[in-house]
């Protein structure tokens, strides 16, 4: 597959040919641009970029590169840290940059429909005037992409409370792997059918390339409530989240941050918490105002009970901005304090926080490396940041061991190796930790039926390809695709 | 040893198996066998055995939909799940429920509530088990504010048409990490795999409930005011309309939280009812429950939100026309419920779903037969038109290459 320069060269001709030559770049240094994602250290520069304008100029490249048997790889803005849109040497890396038009924001219906490099925050923005808002926030929101956000299924600090990416796309329009143009759901709810788009939200990019999407619109709060506290350690704000929990309050957000992770925010972006703190809670309330107000005060008795040392409350927007400054920062933050950090997405249950954290901190010393955290507390989503420094020999190493053995840590107590990030190329090794070889088996079904020809964003989320058309445990000879000499790229 | 008792003996190592009566038919398709077996694994040995045997297999839960969909060409043995049953585990601090498919919904629903929790999906049909309710992906009025089985369900284990078990998901509500199965299975009727156990995100039971209603004449007006509330800040638990058969929609508004905040709230809701609205402390009866006779036919129309008063109206016209009692109820969220009674002439259940397929059209929706009478389903196309077909049979031939599971129920002939 691919690698031969004589049916690149023919298939640079058929994309200019189909997206305008001024769309098209092959020249080495502007390719550059490209070579990774969000996640640095993984670095390839695809054979060719196109950037298509629209729905029907994506379906052209993807006919181009099933004819041309060349893989290609969607990317949107390029802040996934799981390597979902880390190109490939001998493919083309369509990117979505150019097709950001917001197409409709109807508030009567809630919905808006967008183009999939639309950023994140502009729905939001759009909406606003009529009071709504686009409720899935990843902290990157001022720069990821619906596209990107599809297809990881991203989360942010609300979705405790109104879930993920997959709850509020209605709709999506893709290019599909063999080329044809498929719209799955829309404005209606439960469109008849399997729900291919409950699959293909959170596919990484492996089933096809969203072209266009419909997503809810949520009115607008009537109020918001925020608050901080302080606590001598993780221990007791952990306490404070159960307990909050366990009293039928649930919150927009609960999001905490340890000791380092507050020093490296407090470093960076000055955002004035506690001084001294072992850990801080932010919490926050939204809905009707007469039910907020009566479940605040419980919020704030069950962190006063727990121990909070102090607890601030935002008076009003602006303090509420800088409340959310330190925690919306803290991945950028640890670069203050850090040399080199890898940013680690897990997921246990919640209950199971002040004995995951003390095991996790027992994990760093040793060798310098250390762990600041930072995570969404209500839903035991952990973002351990792993401190390190490459010019120290072995901290690297280390770091790598101890983010590893984090990630089996949230898989000993039934947790997840991927809350938000997603699996890409950078976990795909940790899969079959998670699930065993015939879960595995069964979901590359799907991409089978999606993708025979393997061709859409290969070589991530599984550890071993399936040849598509195998029959599991009647291996007779080399596969047809083997055989054929298209099969090693896998 | 005839085949009947060969396949009986065979199945009869692994889980009690007994030749099928009449009431085991499914969709008027006369059945062999029931086999009802008590775990996964035994389901897996069944699945393995019924393609030694080339067998067919329809899985059924309690049965209450079990005439949902189109008939199946075959229905050799009925997968009863009846007895893979009970929570396997409730972890109410991580508002995490297990529980394995062959469990009755309302049991489900007593369990958590000890720990003032719910699973937050409604049971249209009483006596539905978990598997059966994802299998149909029903919802009732909660659906509004909590969304549905879908997005509820975290976690899944089933069995393969070949007898592998797998699963997806896990047992923590946020996760991505490989497909979300549990989205294609839900709402598959049963042609993808055999459910044996679900994981579900639980939430708190509310405090406190108060119900506000208003009788509108004019469905029009009731699409009207069901559009202000929903785009109110009240956050509603549920918004339904109801239309009797003189035309009439009743909107009913729930409203559920902390006790305090309930008189504020409840006044605002009255007021986006507007004038002649009421309040009370109780659902009204059929709340939540399908306007159609098990041996009726039952629609589901979906709509944008704008759309649901133009198909209500729509509803009253076919009726109209046809001089047919045509009973309406759902949610404002854009999914109605239709039934027709069992003796309105097959043409002219075409003809209304004909009508109201046209009328939805403007709104991005769709009208699904849910169940007919038999000379119904002969005239009438259960699923209108399903985009995505060819991506469907192609997940259908991966995951069930020989097409033994309930072939011919869903979609498109799959
Ligand atoms: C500072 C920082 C903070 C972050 N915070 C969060 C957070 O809070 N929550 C969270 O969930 N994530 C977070 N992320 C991760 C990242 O922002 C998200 O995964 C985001 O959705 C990626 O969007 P993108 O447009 O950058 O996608 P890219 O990185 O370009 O691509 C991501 C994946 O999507 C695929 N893809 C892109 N566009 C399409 C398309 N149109 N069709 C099909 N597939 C497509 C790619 O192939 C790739 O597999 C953060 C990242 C950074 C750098």
């Amino acid at each position: 597959m691919g690698g031969n320069p004589k049916s690149l060269d023919d298939l640079v001709v058929r994309l200019r040919a189909a997206v305008g030559s001024d769309q098209v770049i092959t020249d080495r240094q502007q390719l550059r641009t490209y070579e990774c994602d969000g996640l640095a250290h993984y670095k390839v520069t695809p054979a060719v970029v196109v950037l298509p304008h629209s729905t029907g100029q994506v379906a052209s490249v993807v006919r181009a590169c099933i004819e041309a048997e060349v893989p290609y790889v969607a990317r949107g803005s390029g802040t996934g840290l799981s390597g979902g849109a880390l190109p490939h040497a001998d493919g083309v890396l369509v990117v979505t940059s150019q097709m950001r038009t917001i197409l409709e924001v109807d508030a009567t219906d809630q919905r808006a429909v967008v183009q999939p490099g639309v950023i994140n925050l502009h729905v939001t923005r759009a909406a606003a005037p009529d009071g709504y808002y686009y409720a899935p926030d990843p902290s990157s929101q001022l720069v990821c992409s619906i596209g990107g956000n599809v297809a990881e299924n991203s989360g942010g600090a609300h979705c405790l409370k109104y879930g993920f990416t997959t709850n509020h796309v209605m709709g999506v329009e893709m290019v599909a792997p063999d080329g044809t143009v498929v719209r799955l759901g829309g404005r209606a709810p439960d469109p008849p059918g399997y729900d291919l788009m409950g699959a293909f939200v959170g596919s990484e990019g492996t089933l096809g390339i969203a072209t266009e999407v419909t997503v809810r619109l949520m009115r607008a709060p009537e109020t918001v409530r925020t608050l901080l506290a302080a606590f001598p350690s993780t221990d007791e704000a952990g306490g404070a989240v159960s307990a909050v929990i366990g009293a039928g309050v649930l919150p927009a957000a609960i999001e905490m941050m340890d000791a380092l992770a507050i020093e490296a925010a407090e470093a960076a972006v000055q955002c004035g918490y506690p001084a001294g703190a072992g850990a801080v809670l932010i919490v926050e309330l939204d809905g009707a105002a007469a039910d907020v107000e009566a479940q605040f005060g419980e919020v704030e008795r069950h962190c006063r009970d727990n121990g909070a040392t102090e607890i601030r409350i935002a008076a009003d927007d602006a303090e509420r901005a800088l409340f959310w400054k330190g925690r919306k920062s803290a991945f950028a933050a640890v670069g203050r304090i850090s040399p080199d950090y890898i940013v680690q997405d897990g997921v246990i249950p919640r209950t199971a926080l002040p004995e995951v954290l003390r095991r996790i901190a027992s994990l760093s010393g040793s060798g310098g490396v250390r762990v600041a955290n930072v995570f969404h507390a209500g839903d035991g989503n952990l973002h351990p940041l792993v401190l390190f420094d490459d010019a120290v020999p072995g901290q690297a190493e280390e770091a790598e061991t101890i983010s590893g053995a984090i990630l089996d840590l949230c898989i000993e107590y039934g947790g997840s190796i991927t809350g938000e990030h997603g699996v890409g190329m950078d976990k795909a090794k940790y899969m079959s930790r998670m699930y065993n070889d015939d879960d595995l088996d069964t979901m590359q079904m799907l991409r089978c039926a999606f993708d025979p020809h393997n061709l859409c964003n290969p070589g991530k989320i599984f550890p071993t390809p399936r040849l598509c058309g195998e029959v599991p445990g009647r291996h007779k000879g080399q596969h047809p695709l083997q055989e054929a000499g298209l099969a090693e790229v896998f | 040893m005839t085949p009947t008792d060969a396949v009986i003996e065979s199945l009869g190592k692994v889980a009690a198996t007994r030749a099928a009566t009449d009431s085991d038919s499914v969709g008027g398709v006369p059945a062999r066998w029931v086999v009802s077996p008590t775990s996964t694994d035994e389901v897996a040995e069944t699945l393995r055995l019924a393609g030694q045997h080339d067998l067919t297999v329809v899985p059924r839960g309690a049965g209450t939909k079990i005439a949902w969909g189109a008939a199946p060409r075959a229905a050799d043995l009925v997968l009863d799940t009846t007895g893979i049953h009970g929570v396997v585990e409730h972890a109410a601090g991580d508002l995490v429920l297990i529980v394995r498919a062959g469990t009755p919904m309302a049991e489900l629903q007593d369990t958590v509530a000890t720990a003032g929790q719910q699973l937050a999906l409604d049971t249209p049909l009483t006596g539905a088990t978990v598997g059966g309710t994802l299998a149909t992906s029903t919802s009732g009025p909660r659906r509004l504010l909590y969304g549905t089985a879908r997005d509820l369900l975290i976690g899944v284990t089933f069995v393969r048409g070949d007898g592998v078990v797998a699963k997806a998901g896990g047992k923590v509500v946020k996760n991505v990490a490989g497909y979300d199965f549990g989205k294609l299975l839900t709402g598959s009727y049963g042609t993808l795999g055999v459910i044996t156990e679900a994981v579900f995100r639980l939430h708190p039971l509310p405090a406190a409930r108060r119900v506000a209603r208003l009788r509108l004449p004019d469905a029009l007006a009731a699409g009207k005011v069901a559009l202000a509330v929903l785009g109110s800040q009240l956050v509603p638990t549920a918004v339904e309309l109801d239309q009797e058969g003189d035309g009439a929609v009743t909107v009913t508004v729930l409203v559920e939280g902390v006790a305090a905040g309930l008189p504020d709230r409840t006044a605002t809701a009255l007021g986006l009812l507007g004038d002649g609205a009421t309040d009370g402390d109780e659902l009204p009866g059929g709340f939540g429950t399908y306007p159609f006779d098990p041996d009726g036919t039952g629609l589901k129309l979906t709509s944008s939100l704008s759309g649901v008063g133009a198909v209500l109206t729509a509803a009253r016209e076919a009726a109209t026309a046809h001089d047919v009692p045509l009973l309406v109820r759902g949610s404002a969220a854009g999914v109605l419920y239709a039934g027709l009674p069992n003796d309105v002439e097959p043409g002219t259940v075409a003809a209304v779903v004909e009508a109201l397929r046209g009328a939805v059209t403007a709104y991005d929706g769709s009208v699904t037969v849910l169940t007919a009478p038999a000379g119904v389903r002969e005239v009438v196309d259960l699923w209108g038109p399903v985009p995505g077909m060819h991506l469907m049979r192609r997940l259908k031939d991966e995951l069930d290459p020989g097409h033994r599971f309930s072939p011919g129920r869903f979609a498109g002939g799959i």
